[in-house]
């Protein structure tokens, strides 16, 4: 089967304009006459609800939380690149480019990066038109500073809540558009299937989670901006909330699941400190612009005061091991050289899982207030949640599942297989390969919603001129609604054993032992056999109290975890079939001499695709081939 | 864009846009502040008059008389008085009304948060003070405690005038007007140690910076007032201020 | 460590509410006062009882979601939210209660959860700044001063948890409202809707319920993002003279 991706011809860099000169458009006045359902009201959700509510567009919008200010983008601390070559350090379209596609290890498609480079000068403008407080210089010009995988400063920041303030931006367009009528909002309600008719995406069935009615929405076509996966590893750096459901419900209706082994393991987190704990904090990759990383050079110090710790008995490892990135390595390189440094016993803390982010030398140089100025809010987090300052002693940080750059397969239109289903934001595959740089996050969530589908979605759209408007009453809607309100039903009469917590843990435990920064064959192997026996004796054992027609927390637990119990084993599955080592994908078998991530593009250069065959059957791998026009595939490295 | 500029000259008409602003939360709030503005600048005018107490019978006498011989113009000022006293108080209720329905379920525990004895105490402090007022016009004013007051006169520049000076010092003379007095005022104060700092706040004057330094010369001054007033009753009851007068 | 908590329990919107006591044992310090409510709520789900449903999403501060009342607190001891509450905040033994937000502008929804949507509706009215996707000029064509930068920057910080108007004797949303009114207002690209933006937000949060500010300013006291009270003055003065020159005919809302 061929995966065509529609890439648009033409050079590289011409792709985009030449696109939008000849795409179809939706005339005003039909415009409102088109619905669209938009699953998701984070950056990508909120800034498509917004544009596309603006441009007359019919749009509904539906999130989890109880407002869609809520999004876990708003967690994003660092910042947002463009390349604005503000600082005239060099930066260009192309730079931002490449920087991307080699930060994801060339595995991501040129023509979707290249876009998203080419329309990040406009995010910029748009969300300093719509009130951005960006981080500004005395003279009033916007400030830059640097982040991981880069050597320009091009990342745009406010303060340590960067993701905030562009959701808020988002968050208030859209909420204008609420007020115009143009986009009605549905919150505390949550997708629980996608609708098929005649194989075209048309419509969701939700369950509102105040009442817990289970009801049916139709549209002409469904946008899903529903973020990643990473709660499947139990702990991560994702809000409680996030799930892979709409995502994987969309994949059981046919939609290809591109790469779920691309995971990003966050290097600058606070450690895990006990079994209770709900969730991993994230201290801004920016931190490592003037922190310095290290652990002692013997296993005999890692128990003393750091500060006991003479300048020479202490390892910078990253400084050491890339003189000319140091600090700034790209996540995927800093987390594994954190995990082999701690694996070789040389880790700090509890557990000897830490490794230590010194500001010592910044406070020497900058002094305490420049410091302060720059990571102030960061410095408090910090200490409110370990106990200990971070400007008296090294803070300890270790890797945590942090951003997944797999997800549902798209074309350029970021269509999916699927017709009429459009994928946005994190919860597609499309622009950052086998890893994400820092900042690139906010960048393309806002690209998708802002730039792109309004552009793209006129597409599809234009092929659905005088086909019969979805019903709801129509058998597929039905059928749906029934299979929802059955399988709810179903997880409040199983009154088993063990909490639905107890479950997400030890399927947590099994992906980060088995499937986390390092994969083997074996271990991998192993999760595929443990997951389906915990599935198992979720569908037996799980307790799930209360009712239906409440809202019921535990119930909206039970749903997520069912469907992560799913998913673990595919991303397992593609984990296992990836026989090489890219990005955030690390496969023990397959690494340099040194260490360093061995990436096989004889055979690997290709899109995964996997593709749902039945419950319980192994579901069919198929490849979207990368083919590379302009850059030249090299070996990462940023030594 | 058509439609704003059509309607760019017209608006609303300017009684209800008035209306819609005295009736917003802002709106009652700004009245309260500014009538009690009108109300401390009163209350600091009637005390600077007080004091000519201390120099003397003929001094507070001829400013006794110098108000009385206002005729029309003193009735336009205790009207205007009465006014902001009544426009004071109706928005506080007003306000209170509104607040005390925004919150149908209260709180199980808890001690109130960071809102001062003087903040929480406004609505009982302000009754107090509207109580002493009733009772001090009845005292000095209209004498009705003491009818015999009416008929205190005495000689100023040959013109026969009424005595305030002695009425006062007789007043204050009875130890339990004077503790209630006292006591009433120190309400006052309470009152506006909250109510002077709130009103640079209220009218939108206060600034992260200044917000302590208003809060704290507001303190200072409703304390210099009680202070200023009290000292006249325990001039009299304590060091004898006047005892000669009224042998 | 091990405490006892009193816990509101509602079962919905209009169903009256009571006090229910739990233990919380082996509670770790380092836990968070959700995860400490994890281990209880796993407890009671042990024990066949339903668990205390609570707000909650990011845990990490920032997204507004979790709104508990502590012993009276909004969002409880310290500054910040309550997800960033950790137990070693606590004495071994103490007596915890736990109340939802109480605002009549926040009906309950069950148990310790509340329905913001007030605040949503607050932003609709007016908290946005018009500038259609696709229009906007170059980012650096407009310096703005770093002072006015930052200063927009401290009220934008605001999560829109609602504390302020829980923690408010009267209930009022003034904070959440003045903080929007400062972050767009202070900012030249949202000068030209500013009177509209602060009328309307205004009237629309009188017209939701919310009280009235009596500057006692303990929204200040709870606030978790920092906002200062100074923003309430800022509103106060913008408002009135929006008010003023709509009165006039110089302006229109």
């Amino acid at each position: 089967m061929s995966i065509d991706a529609k890439i648009p011809a033409g050079p590289l860099d011409k792709k985009w304009s030449s696109y939008k000169n000849t795409a179809k458009i939706i005339s005003p006045a039909n415009k409102r006459k088109f619905k669209i359902i938009i699953v998701g009201s984070g950056l990508a959700g909120a800034s498509a609800a917004a544009t596309l509510g603006e441009q007359g567009f019919n749009v509904e919008c539906f999130c989890y939380q109880d407002s869609p200010r809520r999004a876990h983008s708003i967690a994003a601390q660092g910042g947002i690149n463009a390349a604005k070559n503000y600082q005239n350090d060099g930066d260009s379209t192309f730079r931002l480019f490449y920087d991307t596609i080699k930060g994801g290890d060339f595995r991501a498609r040129e023509a979707n990066v290249y876009r998203l480079a080419e329309v990040s000068a406009n995010i910029i403008d748009q969300c300093v038109a719509q009130g951005v407080p960006f981080a500004r210089e005395y003279g009033g010009l916007l400030a830059n500073r640097s982040f991981g995988g880069a050597q320009v400063s091009r990342t745009f920041y406010a303060r340590g809540q960067t993701g905030q303030q562009l959701l808020i931006g988002a968050y208030q367009g859209l909420e204008a558009q609420v007020a115009a009528g143009t986009v009605k909002m549905h919150s505390r309600t949550e997708m629980l299937d996608l609708v098929l008719v005649d194989g075209h995406a048309k419509g969701i069935i939700v369950r509102d989670m105040v009442t817990g009615e289970i009801r049916a929405h139709a549209a002409d076509t469904v946008l899903l901006c529903t973020g990643g996966y990473g709660n499947v590893f139990y702990l991560s750096t994702n809000a409680k909330g996030c799930n892979v459901t709409a995502t994987y419900r969309a994949y059981k209706k046919g939609a290809y699941f591109a790469n779920p082994c691309y995971t990003q393991i966050h290097p600058t987190c606070i450690p895990v400190s006990g079994d209770y704990q709900s969730k991993l904090t994230l201290m801004s990759e920016s931190l490592r612009n003037d922190g310095r990383v290290w652990v002692p050079k013997r296993k005999e110090d890692c128990g003393k005061a750091p500060a006991d710790i003479p300048e020479d008995a202490r390892d910078y490892y990253l400084e050491r091991k890339y003189p000319s990135y140091g600090n700034l390595a790209p996540r995927d390189i800093s987390s594994r050289s954190a995990k082999e440094v701690c694996d070789e016993g040389r880790g700090v803390g509890p557990g000897g899982l830490g490794v230590y982010l010194d500001f010592g030398d910044a406070i020497k140089r900058l002094g305490q207030n420049v410091v302060a100025e720059r990571y102030g809010n960061l410095f408090e987090m910090y200490e409110n949640i370990t106990g200990e300052s971070a400007y008296e002693r090294p803070m300890r940080i270790f890797p945590a599942v942090h951003y997944t750059m797999g997800g549902l397969w798209v074309d350029y239109n970021l269509m999916s297989n699927i017709p009429g289903l459009h994928v946005l934001g994190e919860a597609n595959f499309s622009d950052h390969g086998a890893n994400r740089l820092g900042a690139s996050a906010l960048m393309q969530g806002l690209a998708d919603g802002y730039f792109v589908i309004p552009y793209t979605i006129g597409d599809y759209l234009n092929t659905q001129f005088g086909k019969a408007k979805p019903d709801v009453n129509s058998a597929p809607f039905q059928d749906a609604l029934a299979a929802v309100k059955a399988r709810t039903s179903q997880l409040l009469s199983i009154k088993g054993n063990r909490t639905v917590d107890s479950f997400h843990r030890e399927l947590g435990h099994i992906m980060w032992d088995n499937c986390g920064m390092a994969r083997t064959k074996e271990s991998l192997t192993a999760a595929i056999d443990k997951i389906p026996k915990l599935r198992e004796e979720f569908w037996k054992n799980v307790n799930v109290l209360g009712k239906g027609e409440t809202l019921n927390q535990s119930l909206e637990k039970a749903g997520r975890v069912a469907d992560f119990l799913e998913f673990g084993e595919l991303l397992c599955r593609d984990a296992l079939q990836r026989n090489e080592s890219c990005g955030g994908h690390f496969r023990s078998e397959y690494q340099t001499p040194d260490g360093e991530a061995l990436r096989d593009d004889e055979h690997y250069a290709h899109v995964a695709c996997w593709k749902f065959e039945g419950e319980n059957a192994t579901p069919t791998r198929l490849e979207e081939p990368l083919s590379y026009e302009t850059v030249k595939l090299a070996t990462r490295s940023y030594k | 864009m058509s439609a704003s500029s059509a309607t760019s000259t017209a608006g609303i008409p300017i009684h209800e846009a008035l209306c819609r602003w005295v009736f917003s939360s802002i709106g009652k709030k700004t009245i309260v502040a500014v009538t009690g503005i009108l109300l401390v600048l009163f209350v600091t005018g009637h005390m600077l008059g007080n004091f000519t107490i201390y120099f003397g019978p003929d001094l507070i006498n001829a400013y006794a008389k110098h108000l009385r011989d206002l005729g029309p113009f003193l009735w336009v000022i205790r009207l205007g008085l009465l006014a902001t006293v009544f426009l004071h108080i109706f928005f506080t209720m007003l306000l209170w009304k509104e607040n005390a329905t925004a919150r149908p379920q209260k709180y199980a525990v808890g001690d109130p948060i960071k809102t001062t004895v003087f903040a929480r105490t406004m609505r009982l402090t302000g009754l107090f003070v509207v109580a002493f007022v009733i009772f001090h016009l009845g005292h000095f004013t209209l004498m009705i405690f003491n009818p015999s007051w009416t008929h205190l006169d005495t000689e100023l520049h040959g013109e026969t005038v009424h005595d305030v000076y002695r009425m006062v010092v007789l007043g204050f003379s009875n130890p339990i007007v004077s503790a209630f007095y006292i006591i009433s005022l120190g309400l006052l104060a309470f009152h506006l140690s909250h109510g002077i700092g709130s009103l640079f706040q209220t009218l939108g004057l206060s600034t992260r910076k200044m917000r302590p330094v208003y809060e704290a010369v507001a303190r200072v001054y409703a304390w210099a007032l009680f202070v200023g007033y009290s000292s006249i009753p325990i001039s009299i009851l304590i060091f004898g201020l006047g005892k000669n007068t009224i042998k | 460590m091990n405490f006892t908590l009193r816990v509101w329990r509602q079962d919905g919107p209009t169903t009256a509410g009571r006090f229910e006591e739990y233990p919380a044992k082996n509670i770790p310090d380092e836990a968070s006062f959700l995860e400490m409510l994890d281990i209880v709520n796993e407890e009671l789900e042990k024990a066949g009882k339903e668990s205390v449903q609570f707000d909650h999403d990011c845990r990490e501060g920032i997204c507004g979601m979790c709104s508990l009342t502590i012993n009276g607190v909004p969002h409880g001891p310290g500054r910040g939210t309550t997800c960033q509450l950790y137990m070693r905040k606590f004495q071994d033994g103490d007596v915890i209660t736990i109340e939802p937000f109480r605002v009549g502008a926040f009906p309950i929804l069950r148990d310790l959860a509340v329905n913001r949507t007030a605040l949503d509706k607050v932003i609709q009215a007016g908290g946005f700044i018009t500038a259609r996707t696709g229009s906007a000029p170059d980012a650096n064509s407009v310096p703005i001063p770093k002072v006015v930068a930052d200063e927009s920057m401290d009220a934008a910080a605001c999560i829109g948890c609602g504390a302020c108007a829980a923690a408010c004797p009267n209930s009022s949303a003034m904070l959440f409202v003045s903080a929007k009114a400062a972050h767009l207002g202070l900012l030249p690209q949202g000068k030209p809707e500013s009177e509209r933006r602060t009328v309307r937000m205004v009237r629309t949060m009188d017209d939701l319920g919310f009280g009235n500010c009596s500057n006692y300013y303990a929204c200040e006291a709870v606030c978790p993002a920092g906002i200062s009270a100074s923003f309430i003055a800022r509103l106060n003065r913008q408002y009135t003279s929006a008010a003023a020159r709509e009165a006039v005919g110089a302006t229109t809302i």
